[in-house]
């Protein structure tokens, strides 16, 4: 049996006054894949995730994520999915934990059930380590470096246990040591959990190491969608080997 | 619900332990002891030559002692407190970007703005009450009395329409921090409305009643009373536009029984005049409130007002701009 759509749109439309941020999006995403989704700025990706968020209402067309209408049913939706926005704000004054515990109260997960999973969470994204004996979860978040405030997004984004995360850029600003564990995180996160990763970038090289399909959205359309062997065979030709996604894309953008 | 619950407990615990809420308490306890101490000494002069002072313990909260009342103080001062509990309630989350995590949460986006405002007014009750009994503690062995059960029951109303008061000025600055993104301009915004309203207007009331209605000068025919009345009116309807006059008004009739009328000396009629004459009794508690209901129902109502402006403004913001 084919796994059932977690996302799917229908000529979904957003327009702001005079502006068509998207425009007819078709798309539908497979439970359990990493899909990337790329795009210059501006091309109406964060508009897109918000709507799939019930952040934003369409303009036009149909959008169920996770089998809810985010516009109608918007407390569902956000209860069984996970946003990790680009450059994630914490409360500074807060340690990790306390961070962590408050957006677990946020989803109605008492405390007695949260605290455990808090603590699995900082282990599987790095903060607590009982080997070297640091305990980084209890300083505050204020005194975070760039990677440490990723990794904790993406432990905040899980403690809700969601069946679908939207990452917007989770690797920007990270050192390559610090972006390999995280691409490693994301992958385990898929095949692991069983978590459907909506994974919105613009660093190619990144979405081609871990994303199973793509889709490349330019102005607001949908131009290309599906695995990144399959547009290769189409835009570069069946022959070549050694393709990179960035040949693909800069191939699409200049046709629009 | 399971949201505002939990957003307003957080924020409790945020607020309990900022520095902000060490300042207010320090003012308060200040502010306590001097009231108390500077009007404990000057109510014996005020109660020279009363035969037989009642309602002494009200006294505390009116009597003006060298400087000001507690009540003035309050109606002057009090405002600074809401605005300072709330000038950066939004626009805090949305410069450390929490807010757009907020609203992804399962929870609905009312539901933030509620709690915010709930977490202000019930730090300003605690506040205002802490006060009042501080005053009344410390006032009690400079009085000697006991007060009695009408005295505690105006008191519990003149709380009461503090704190809706307060939170006027709450729902205020709650606004500019909703509308403005920094959070020096949202405060430098509410401090401006709140200088507006406390000076200007009572100002601009006189200024504009002489420009409507000029007395003029005292000639030969001497000025017409007629004239003189509606100066006076026009006057007293322009600086009720102002939350201070109206609060001021209000709580100086409930705290203080002899007082029969909101209007000033111009404007009584005959009657009035008369019986303020002949009767130097205190009114009744349902009396001093039948006076100031209009106020009482006015306060409440633009304290709703600007809360539901607030909610209006914070619920269609667009998201991107979160």
């Amino acid at each position: 049996m084919e796994t059932p759509w977690i996302i799917e749109t229908e000529e979904l439309t957003k327009r702001y006054d005079g502006f068509t941020a998207v425009d007819h999006l078709t798309l539908q995403i497979r439970e359990g894949e990493i899909f990337g989704f790329l795009g210059p700025n501006g091309a109406g990706k964060t508009t897109t995730l918000l709507m799939f968020l019930g952040l934003t209402e369409p303009s036009g067309g149909k959008v169920r994520v996770c089998g809810f209408d985010p516009a109608r049913d918007p407390l569902r939706v956000k209860g069984s999915v996970g946003y990790l926005p680009e450059n994630v704000g914490f409360y500074d004054d807060m340690t990790a934990r306390e961070n962590l515990r408050y957006v677990a109260r946020l989803n109605g997960i008492p405390d007695s059930v949260s605290s455990k999973k808090i603590d699995d969470l900082l282990r599987l994204v790095g903060l607590t380590e009982e080997a070297t004996k640091k305990e980084e979860a209890t300083k505050k978040v204020g005194t975070y470096s760039k990677g440490m405030r990723q990794r904790l997004g993406i432990a905040e984004v899980l403690v809700k246990e969601p069946k679908l995360v939207f990452l917007d850029e989770p690797t920007i600003g990270l050192d390559p040591d610090g972006t390999n564990r995280m691409l490693d995180l994301i992958r385990s996160l898929s095949k692991e959990k069983k978590i459907t990763v909506f994974f919105s970038s613009h660093l190619l090289e990144q979405v081609q190491r871990i994303c199973d399909r793509v889709g490349i959205m330019i102005k607001g359309n949908l131009v290309a969608v599906g695995p990144i062997q399959e547009l290769a065979k189409n835009k570069l030709g069946v022959d070549k080997e050694h393709y990179t996604l960035e040949e693909i894309y800069m191939k699409y953008f200049k046709e629009v | 619900m399971q949201g505002i619950l939990t957003i307003f407990r957080k924020e409790m615990e945020d607020q309990f332990s900022s520095t902000r809420f060490l300042l207010i308490s320090a003012l308060i306890v200040m502010v306590g002891v001097i009231v108390a101490s500077m009007v404990g000494m000057a109510i014996k002069e005020e109660v020279r030559g009363l035969p037989k002072p009642t309602l002494l313990f009200l006294l505390l909260f009116t009597a003006t002692g060298k400087f000001f009342s507690f009540a003035q103080f309050l109606g002057f001062f009090g405002p600074l407190i809401g605005i300072i509990l709330g000038f950066d309630s939004i626009n805090r989350e949305r410069v450390s970007r929490t807010l757009s995590k907020l609203v992804s949460q399962p929870i609905y986006r009312d539901s933030i703005i509620n709690a915010k405002f709930l977490t202000g007014v019930a730090i300003i009750a605690t506040i205002l009450v802490s006060i009042v009994l501080i005053i009344t503690g410390l006032g009690l062995p400079l009085t000697g009395v006991v007060p009695g059960a009408e005295e505690l029951w105006r008191l519990a109303i003149y709380l009461v329409m503090s704190i809706l008061y307060i939170s006027f000025w709450l729902g205020i600055s709650i606004l500019f921090s909703v509308i403005f993104r920094s959070t020096a301009t949202s405060a430098l915004a509410s401090l401006a409305v709140w200088i507006f309203f406390s000076f200007f207007i009572s100002l601009g009331a006189g200024f504009l009643a002489d420009a409507i209605a000029p007395i003029g000068q005292q000639g030969a025919g001497g000025v017409d009373p007629q004239v003189v009345l509606k100066n006076a009116k026009i006057q007293g309807a322009i600086s009720l536009v102002s939350p201070m006059t109206l609060y001021s008004e209000a709580t100086s009739t409930i705290l203080d029984p002899m007082r029969k009328t909101t209007s000033s000396l111009i404007l009584m009629g005959p009657l009035e005049r008369i019986s303020l004459s002949r009767f130097q009794s205190p009114l009744p508690l349902i009396q001093s409130l039948a006076i100031v209901t209009p106020h009482m129902v006015t306060l409440v109502a633009i304290t709703l007002l600007c809360f539901g402006v607030c909610y209006a403004v914070f619920m269609r913001q667009e998201i991107r701009t979160i």
